[in-house]
């Protein structure tokens, strides 16, 4: 019954403008350089509407950019590790392992101040808009190299193969720098959202 | 016996890869004995399903496979 619906129809200037401002953001969160970002999100949107290809509404259109995007993105990952290779250790991503640390005793158990706490009700978070900005925040301020391979894993959906290989990096490594980018997001969660309200003792 | 921060190691790679049967049992005997690292799975899974939800809000849907579809 479904027609396959014109697609001019349904896409005006003002959604191609927010599909591309949610493309950039996407992109610049995974390349952290926006003349990347801005280059891959234009060659996307090129790829898309000249594709020929009918959609049967916006939603449809928007996947397909993402899915053109995504594969522009990991190209370049892929480009940049061979010219410069992923470090697993060194720069700013140090400073992570460092804060880290001081979570734990000397025996490597917690230290009482730091042990992790219960978060009341993550699902309420999810729904409320402010939890996203802090979300959004504490993303932004993960160091490059451990952003790029986070969120290859996360955002790209790419398994740990792939973005070993993407990165140009050792599974080992590979792992260092998941663990790196979950533990520096969850620190970051708990002192911005689920611990924030509460005084310190 | 796991130390805590072990622990930690061993369930981000439980996101990434199948741990194998002592891994895991390892992993599940400390889990028992410490509410701490009990916490912090629990954050991990939070972590996961909101970068689920984030990826899910700006893509307008699965990233997955939807740009190989023909």
């Amino acid at each position: 019954m479904e027609a396959a619906i014109d697609p001019s129809a349904v896409i005006d200037n003002a959604f191609v403008e927010q599909v591309r401002h949610d493309m950039l953001a996407f992109a610049q969160l995974q390349l952290r350089d926006a003349t990347l970002a801005e280059d891959a999100v234009q060659e996307a949107l090129t790829a898309a509407l000249t594709g020929g290809r009918d959609f049967a509404g916006r939603s449809a259109l928007k996947t397909w950019v993402f899915g053109i995007l995504r594969h522009k993105i990991v190209d370049l990952i892929r480009q940049q590790s061979r010219t410069t290779p992923i470090s697993a250790f060194g720069g700013d991503d140090d400073s992570l392992d460092q804060a880290f640390d001081t979570l734990f005793k000397e025996n490597a158990h917690w230290h009482p101040a730091h042990r992790p706490a219960t978060w009341g009700d993550p699902e309420a978070s999810l729904r409320d808009k402010h939890f996203w900005a802090v979300f959004d925040a504490c993303l932004t301020h993960l160091p490059k190299n451990t952003a790029r391979v986070f969120m290859m894993r996360e955002f790209l959906d790419l398994d740990t193969g792939e973005v070993c290989a993407a990165a140009g990096i050792s599974t080992s490594n590979c792992h260092v720098i998941l663990h790196r980018a979950r533990s520096a997001l969850r620190g970051c969660l708990e002192k911005g959202w689920f611990l924030a309200g509460e005084r310190p003792c | 016996m796991l130390n805590c921060k072990d622990a930690t190691h061993r369930m981000s790679e439980a996101e990434d890869r199948d741990l194998g049967l002592t891994e895991r049992l390892e992993l599940s005997l400390h889990l028992a004995l410490c509410r701490g690292c009990r916490n912090y799975q629990q954050h991990l899974h939070v972590l996961r399903d909101a970068c689920r939800g984030y990826r899910e809000e700006l893509t307008g849907g699965e990233a997955e496979g939807s740009g190989t579809k023909r």
